[in-house]
């Protein structure tokens, strides 16, 4: 099918575009506004059917001439490793719109933006143009600053700008950095298949300023450094993830779900498109203390941290922390089990974490605090609600059988090969994932029922609507994990190869 | 080894009581109030009993075969294919894992039953069906699992299940967090288990042989004899690491804490998990990995310890314990640790076969305490019982049975297969271990007759008015404990020892377990070592029975000795749990807390401050611009302002004064004229 | 310094002039003030005739000194009628009265 991407990601925009002209009838608005993210959705199931699993480079690609003075092109494409991130957006923005159903001032707006939001991301992890990734990259911020500040908590003005400030910092970066390849690209290009192509080019000799010449580093590895700066601040890796509990405990629930299950895989994502093939020396060599080591202490210090909450959501921000610490951890493994491991942990941290703050919403909505301890024997009182809860849980703890385990095994498997000591490490995160989400259920859902809550109604059918695909695909996933490592494997492995080589 | 036999029903044998569990965990609440308990109760029994068919069938399939042959493997599906880690979908009987699937359905099924009589008044039957059956599944894909990460799938559902059992009365927070307990100290097991799971595999990998398909493994195990990491063998780091998933599964020194808390499940559970089936998992697994354990003597002999040290503890705390749920709790985990030290002196088949024997006395035990607590309305302090063996014939006599054959006695099943393990620690010329293990044998009868003897003999101590309830159970529940009594009486015949024909059992064993030990020494030792054995256990028994039956020897005086040193030291369970609670619990919430702050006010304190700093910067900027920048525009505007006001002053109005300026104009003019430009 | 000499002539017209200037630049009364401007007048006449005896030797100077007469009092005419118009005004002839050109 002619030009999919492009409408996968322009028709949330149009969407935006007719809802902002529409009467201000919230029925009306929140139904078109799902209908805007249904096509999206059906496309990118046609696509998970007719994408080639054997050929590692991009399929389904549309080029066309954009700014030719500056070789700036219009340039989508999807390979193994944003096919994977596109359904994950695809679907979370569709089950977004239903968990947006409560919001009930400046509904108009809400969605408006929200549906922008949808455009952005899918540009992003389609964009094969530096440039229109960065301006895709541009086009998240704004919609999730008003997204927060307006319709958010109590602090959210002071969320709300924390994290526009502190992407828009790791931005400034990144700008640089595409400027530096541009000039370094011959003939000047945006171009990012042409960059990798062009990797030889980016020079490793020692740069003669300070601090480079102290650190021994080349023009490739500051331009590495400079590109990790901005993504580290979306993976979030310590320690430049203070802005997300802040983002997610102020956050409308479906924005909260959407940060996390979407947002926060565009650092790692921006890591793996662009630091590895275009930089492979700097990344062979910069890998181990900045992905291996950090992502270790991401793993043990969000763990650690999320047991001492007592905000729930505030617990769930931190679990994420944690969780992404394992992507890092498999990225800097480079063998084929890391490396697939941890963009499938990425995958499936996007819909069991999704979960999770979409359950946390189901009891804000109706006792309107997270406080854990505030709670108490919400089994008893809304069974069919704790089982989600539970599969969540246990699916977040990395139990076998769900999806969890597959990636999270994956990855420390990989990471042997290479960094023992840090397997070791890394898997002594399950023992304190473990205790903090064992512990968290039984405040919250164990124990004799909390008189304030007797009468809490249980979960409803939209709930139940948005959490059902999500916890199917969390089971399947674990069951029978193919279904997504054979859409990755073929680039994952491939770009294994460009890095290893330096090793 | 030629490739196993292709089948296709041994998935059944999982996926039965796994439809099951799903069954009525999705739909078992409207079933069991629009038809009733009892269709909840066939709904889950009913596929463990067909599931033990398919179990008989197979081990008949196998008997059928010549011994190097007996591998049937049913294989779904290729689970994962990532680089050299292929593994299948796939399940195996073989000899060992078919003594296991019988004991599981068997005993499983057995205790199903059981606890259709037991848990007859709870309202959350069904979900305690809906948990049991998925327990049983997950411990069937753990002794079937063809794969080492397989079995590591079984091994964490069934470490699910128990969490789930364990705190199946949620209500309250004690039970919650009893699971809690169980399925922490369970990961930290799990933790090591996953690293020795990744340190075979690799090292395997490196010699071109990469898998985690046992049967893979075990054929090219001899490729990593020689491989070092960090200064010791690969191997023996490997199965450390695994072993010490051993020791949290399977409630051994250091992880045994979670065992005698997880009595707050309802007691079929605790007959099921914590005695027959789950904690026996360790002890599979070494015995499934032994090709790896018999390279690794450092790791054997460590094991060895553990188990022996392991069963002496645990005895030393079941002679003080009152609660008749928390001796049999002891008991278990002193009996576990006599099956590793069957491990640890090389005898793996000795060591599944106390797993077997233990299985029937120990769930007989189990199910017989069930059965007095059910009848004494949930009281489970033995203090209070006594003479019950007037009230409840049939469970007195198949715990008489079962006590009978945990002391060791002959031809009882526990004395064949303790027994073995003894003979085989001594002949390897473990001394030191075989003194402590008989040792243990000691306490072990002692306090088992004590608690015979405390429950049912003598007077009835607790409350008249329930004395006059006091009956036997149900059907349902004594049937079973009948069968398992038969068990605890012939299981033994199977094993042997070698003085009176050598052990069918590990016979039959050999396939899987290679090379098993037989023991050198000569008959008469064997012979001598048996009776004293039984002379320790006789004396154990002896003691007991003067102290609570007779009670002509009161207790105090042991208690006493040593200040009573020894009594609270016992009691107090050697304060482990304290121990663990400080370090490990509080140290680790106290870090948590330390961090948490640490993340809120010196990184979020960094990041706000480089904003305060950014504020205070602009603040400077502006008072610059107001004051400064503006303040030059505005000095040159009053700068004008006053020459303006002081040349107002030319302004007099006075005309002399206009006069004089004309004057001394004119006068310059011409001054000026006359000088410069003449 | 005789009288023969223009100098001498010239020497008087200058005193007369700086009388002259100084009684304009100094005096308060008005009356005053115009004496001065007659004796300033009368300092140039003086100029002139001089001139015209010891320079020219034509009656040039002569004729001019009668037009500066003639304008003098035509000038003293009008000045005096602005000092009456002044009197009416501020009610005295001080020159430092008059001040409302003042800023």
């Amino acid at each position: 099918m002619e030009n999919l991407l492009t409408y996968m990601t322009f028709i949330p925009l149009a969407g935006a575009a007719i809802v902002l002209v529409l009467p201000n009838n919230a029925k009306l608005i929140r139904w078109v506004s799902a209908a805007a993210t249904v096509p999206p959705l059906l496309m990118a199931i046609w696509l998970f059917g007719n994408f080639d699993r054997n050929q590692a480079g991009f399929q389904f690609v549309e080029k066309y001439e954009w700014i030719p003075a500056f070789n700036i092109s219009y340039y989508m494409g999807v390979d193994g490793l944003s096919i994977s991130m596109v359904l994950l957006t695809a679907l979370l923005c569709f089950l977004c719109i239903f968990a947006s159903f409560g919001i009930d001032k400046a509904v108009k707006g809400y969605f408006a933006l929200f549906l922008m939001l949808d455009a952005g991301m899918m540009g992003v992890f389609c964009a094969l143009d530096f440039f229109l990734f960065f301006i895709f990259w541009e086009v998240m911020l704004l919609p999730m600053y008003f997204l927060i500040g307006i319709w958010g908590g109590p602090r959210r003005e002071y969320a709300a700008i924390k994290f526009f400030l502190y992407t828009f910092f790791g931005s400034a970066f990144m700008l640089i950095s595409i400027l530096a390849l541009y000039f370094s690209t011959e003939p000047h290009t945006f171009d990012m298949t042409v960059m990798m192509a062009q990797a030889s080019k980016f020079g490793t000799e020692v740069l003669p300023i300070w601090p480079f010449n102290q650190l021994g580093w080349g023009f490739q590895h500051a331009v590495w450094m400079a590109l990790f700066i901005g993504f580290a601040i979306k993976i979030p890796a310590f320690p430049f993830h203070t802005w997300l509990p802040d983002a997610h405990v102020e956050a409308p629930t479906a924005v909260s779900v959407i940060l996390a299950g979407v947002l926060l895989k565009m650092g790692t994502y921006g890591i793996l498109r662009i630091n590895f093939p275009m930089l492979p020396e700097a990344t062979a060599d910069l890998t181990f203390w900045c992905l291996g080591a950090l992502g270790v202490w991401n793993i043990i210090y969000g763990a650690l941290c999320a047991m001492a909450q007592t905000d729930l959501k505030k617990l769930v921000a931190y679990s994420s922390v944690s969780h992404m610490g394992y992507v890092m951890l498999g990225m800097a493994s480079f063998t084929t089990q890391g490396i697939n491991g941890a963009v499938l942990q990425m995958f499936n941290h996007g819909t069991i974490t999704g979960m999770l703050f979409l359950l946390v919403g189901v009891i804000y909505d109706r006792a309107h605090h997270r406080e854990i301890d505030g709670f108490g024997g919400l089994a008893a009182i809304m069974p069919v609600y704790t089982g989600v809860t539970a599969l969540a849980f246990f699916a977040s703890m990395g139990l076998p059988g769900l999806s969890g385990f597959i990636s999270e095994i994956l990855v420390l498997l990989g990471t042997w090969q290479k960094y023992p000591i840090l397997t070791i490490l890394g898997a002594s995160g399950v023992i304190l994932t473990a205790g903090y989400l064992l512990w968290t259920i039984q405040r919250v859902y164990l124990g004799p029922p909390n008189e304030k809550y007797l009468k809490l109604p249980e979960i409803s059918g939209r709930e139940m609507f948005t959490l059902v695909p999500l916890g199917a695909i969390v089971i399947i996933v674990g069951v029978y994990p193919n279904v997504v490592l054979a859409l990755l494997r073929a680039s994952l492995d491939q770009l294994n190869q460009i890095v290893i080589p330096h090793l | 080894m030629d490739s196993p036999i292709q089948t296709d029903f041994i998935r059944w044998i999982v996926f039965l009581p796994l439809l099951g569990a799903i069954i009525n965990g999705l739909l078992g609440a409207k079933i069991q109030k629009s038809i009733g308990k009892g269709a909840i109760g066939l709904i889950a029994c009913t596929p463990v009993v067909v599931a033990f068919g398919l179990s008989l069938y197979a081990f008949f399939m196998l008997t059928g075969l010549e011994p190097e042959r007996r591998f049937l493997i049913d294989n779904l599906y290729r689970w994962i294919d990532l680089g050299s880690l292929k593994v299948d979908m796939a399940f195996l009987v073989d000899p060992l894992s078919a003594v296991m699937i019988l004991i599981v359905t068997g005993i499983g099924g057995l205790i199903h039953i059981y606890a259709t009589g037991y848990m007859h008044d709870d309202n959350a039957f069904w979900r305690f069906f809906a948990y049991l059956n998925l327990f049983t599944a997950a411990m069937l894909t753990l002794v079937l699992g063809d794969s080492l990460l397989l079995l590591f799938v079984g091994w964490e559902g069934v470490g699910l299940c128990s969490y789930a059992l364990i705190g199946f009365w949620y209500t309250d927070h004690a039970n919650a967090r009893a699971g809690n307990k169980a399925f922490i100290v369970n990961r930290v097991g799990d933790f090591g288990f996953v690293l020795g799971m990744f340190l075979l595999f690799w090292s395997l990998d490196a010699q071109g042989h990469g898998s985690l398909t046992i049967r893979d493994m075990v054929k090219f195990a001899p490729a990593i004899k020689e491989m070092m990491i960090w200064g010791m063998p690969v191997v023996t780091l490997a199965t450390l690491f695994l072993f010490i998933g051993a020791t949290g599964k399977s409630a051994q020194i250091p992880l045994f804490v979670w065992l005698p808390d997880a009595m707050a499940g309802p007691t079929p559970v605790s007959a099921l998990i914590h005695a027959a089936t789950m904690v026996t998992a360790g002890v599979y697994m070494t015995a499934r990995m032994n090709v790896f354990f018999s390279m690794a003597p450092d790791t054997l002999n460590v094991i060895a310890v553990i188990g022996v040290a392991t069963a002496l503890v645990a005895a030393t705390i079941a002679l003080t314990q009152y609660d008749i749920k928390k001796v049999l709790a002891y008991s278990t985990v002193s009996q576990l640790g006599y099956m590793f030290i069957g491990v640890g002196v090389g005898g793996y088949a000795a060591a599944v076969f106390h797993l077997m024997t233990h299985a029937f006395f120990k769930a007989c035990l189990f199910l017989g305490a069930g059965s007095v607590i059910h009848a004494m309305h949930h009281e489970q302090d033995m203090r209070k019982m006594g003479g019950l063996r007037q009230y409840m014939p049939v469970t007195f006599m198949t715990f008489f049975v079962s006590v009978l054959a945990i002391a060791g006695f002959p031809p009882f099943a526990g004395f064949f297969s303790k027994d073995e393990i003894l003979w085989l620690a001594a002949s390897s010329q473990h001394w030191g271990i075989w003194v402590f293990a008989i040792c243990g044998a000691g306490l072990t009868a002692f306090y088992m007759f004590r608690q015979l003897f405390m429950t049912f003999y003598g007077r009835f101590r607790g409350d008249h008015h329930l004395q006059e309830h006091l009956h036997e159970s149900p059907q349902a529940m004594s049937m079973p404990l009948v069968v398992l009594a038969i068990g605890a009486v012939l299981a033994g015949f199977i094993g042997l020892p070698a003085v009176l024909g050598g052990s069918q059992f590990a016979h039959w064993l050999e396939p899987v377990i290679h090379g098993h030990e037989e023991g050198h020494g000569s008959h008469a030792l064997e012979w001598g070592l048996m009776a004293l054995s039984v002379g320790v256990a006789s004396l154990g028994a002896f003691i007991a029975y003067l102290m609570y039956r007779r009670e002509s020897l009161s207790p105090a005086i042991f208690a006493n000795l040593a200040g009573g040193l020894f009594y609270r030291l016992f009691d107090r369970k050697w304060y482990v749990d304290e121990i663990y609670q400080f370090l490990f619990v509080n140290g680790t919430l106290l870090l948590a807390k330390v961090l948490s702050a640490f993340d809120t006010y010196v990184i979020d304190g960094i990041v706000n401050g480089a904003a305060s700093v950014t504020r205070f910067v602009s603040w400077l900027n502006g008072l610059f611009d107001n004051y400064i920048i503006d303040g030059i525009v505005n000095a040159v505007a009053n700068f004008t302002f006053w020459a303006g006001n002081k040349f107002r002053r030319v302004q007099t109005g006075n005309i002399n004064s206009y006069l004089y300026g004309i004057l001394i104009a004119v006068a310059a003019l011409i001054i000026v004229k006359i000088r410069y430009w003449g | 310094m005789s009288p023969n000499e223009l100098s001498s002539y010239l020497i008087i017209g200058a005193i007369l002039f700086a009388l002259g200037l100084f009684t304009v630049l100094t005096r308060r009364n008005a009356i005053s003030v115009l004496m001065g401007v007659e004796l300033i007048l009368n300092s140039a006449n003086i100029n002139y005739v001089a001139f015209s005896h010891f320079g020219s030797g034509n009656t040039d100077g002569q004729v001019y000194a009668i037009f500066v007469i003639m304008l003098a009092a035509a000038e003293a005419a009008v000045g005096l009628a602005i000092v009456l118009a002044i009197f009416q005004l501020f009610h005295t002839i001080d020159v430092e009265a008059a001040q409302t050109l003042k800023d």
